[in-house]
């Protein structure tokens, strides 16, 4: 074998288990490298019990309420499957609104309820003009409007 | 097609010829940022849910696919090197390592000052996307900490391009990482599934963007390579006879 196969080998060989020492990394971390916990997850009580942890998903349409003359309000987030209660009291991001996607980071309430302590929005790979959002909006559904309450993979809730 | 090869990767061959091919380059690359700025700060629509706010997407995606771009430039450039002993793809890794920082830079920057008011936080420590981003950053910082630690060119050349390679996998992990984990960042837009998700008005000036950056990237590398070429030379036979020649005749 030439040097130069040689040292095309070395490389090759460094490459590929490289690549085989990261795919077991990241497997062995796949769970703690998620930035958050999905709600059907957290119904079915696979959250973390004694410390924060963020829930993500979409706030279901004509579930946000705001007491007046405080900044506390009150949501549902759901996954399209399950819907989960959420709490906050705080200013929201700008994307925040109904059927938007959502990241909260807070802890389980007793009842139920995820306290969430900071609210961030995510949103969409989709960029469009205002009006074509408006054209497209007549024609396509609110998807968290058929959220299943009384599905039963929801049941499992261990508050 | 060789011999052009070779010839390209004779020093004094690439000194002469840099300089032409760095203004090709730089030119067309200029033409597209104009155009593509002027779009997309003024004719492109604005987004139906960030408002005007989205435009800032200008800067950050071509900076974000450059950050990644140049690095895999800077490995690739130092496994030739490694495997076919060229000088010439050394001097390239080299001088694409502080362009490529700059430019994650620019992408960790404009995503942070985006992510303020569309996300409600400057930075989330444990958002993947954002995260392996960093380390590329740290990826750029090592390799040319590495370099400059290293005093014999050849012993630097050879210890920076095994560092650059290992850090392909973090790459594959910025490229990838909006899929395999739940993030903060969105998907792709450009490359999504069903092609880009994206207003034809805002997708043209963005394309004009990341095409023009990238002719701006290699302009630039090609004129930091010349002068890295020049340094690396700066004891051989042709260095000392173009200095000493009589002006206009090199």
């Amino acid at each position: 074998m030439k040097p130069r196969q040689q040292r095309m080998l070395a490389v090759g060989l460094v490459a590929v288990g490289l690549a085989i020492a990261a795919t077991f990394t990241l497997r062995a971390f796949k769970d703690n490298m998620m930035f958050f916990v999905e709600i059907s997850d957290v119904m079915a009580g696979n959250y973390p019990k004694e410390r924060n942890f963020r829930i993500g998903g979409l706030v279901v349409a004509g579930t946000v309420e705001r007491e007046e003359g405080s900044l506390d309000m009150s949501f549902e987030v759901t996954d399209t499957r399950c819907a989960l209660p959420v709490t906050y009291s705080g200013v929201v991001p700008d994307l925040f609104r109904e059927g938007q996607g959502v990241v909260a980071h807070g802890r389980m309430g007793g009842n139920g309820t995820f306290v969430a302590d900071k609210i961030m929005a995510k949103h969409d790979e989709e960029y469009m003009a205002p009006e074509v959002a408006e054209s497209l909006a007549k024609h396509v559904q609110d998807q968290t409007k058929s959220v299943q309450y009384l599905s039963t993979e929801c049941n499992a809730n261990d508050s | 097609m060789w011999k052009w090869f070779h010839q390209l990767a004779s020093p004094p061959h690439f000194y002469r010829i840099a300089p032409i091919f760095s203004a090709v380059l730089l030119l067309p690359g200029l033409a597209l940022i104009a155009y593509g700025v002027y779009a997309g700060l003024f004719l492109a629509p604005m987004d139906y849910q960030q408002g005007d706010a989205f435009r800032i997407i200008y800067v950050h995606v071509p900076s974000a696919y450059l950050s990644m771009m140049a690095y895999m430039i800077m490995a690739v450039a130092g496994g030739i090197g490694l495997i076919w002993r060229m000088k010439l793809a050394h001097a390239v890794a080299a001088s694409a390592a502080p362009l490529g920082a700059w430019f994650t830079f620019l992408a960790l920057a404009t995503g942070s000052i985006w992510g303020r008011p569309m996300w409600g936080t400057w930075w989330e420590w444990a958002d993947p996307r954002m995260m392996s981003e960093l380390i590329l950053l740290f990826f750029y910082f090592g390799y040319m900490a590495l370099r400059a630690a290293i005093d014999d060119t050849a012993k630097a050349d050879k210890a920076s391009a095994v560092l650059a390679l290992v850090g392909v996998v973090n790459v594959i992990i910025v490229h990838y990482s909006v899929e395999w984990w739940s993030s903060l960042h969105q998907g792709q837009t450009i490359m999504a599934k069903d092609g880009p998700a994206m207003d034809p008005g805002m997708l043209y000036p963005l394309l004009a963007n990341i095409f023009g950056f990238t002719l701006l990237f290699g302009s630039l590398l090609l004129r930091r390579t010349r002068t890295e070429v020049l340094f690396r030379e700066r004891r051989t036979r042709w260095v000392k006879e173009m200095i000493l020649a009589p002006e206009g005749q090199s």
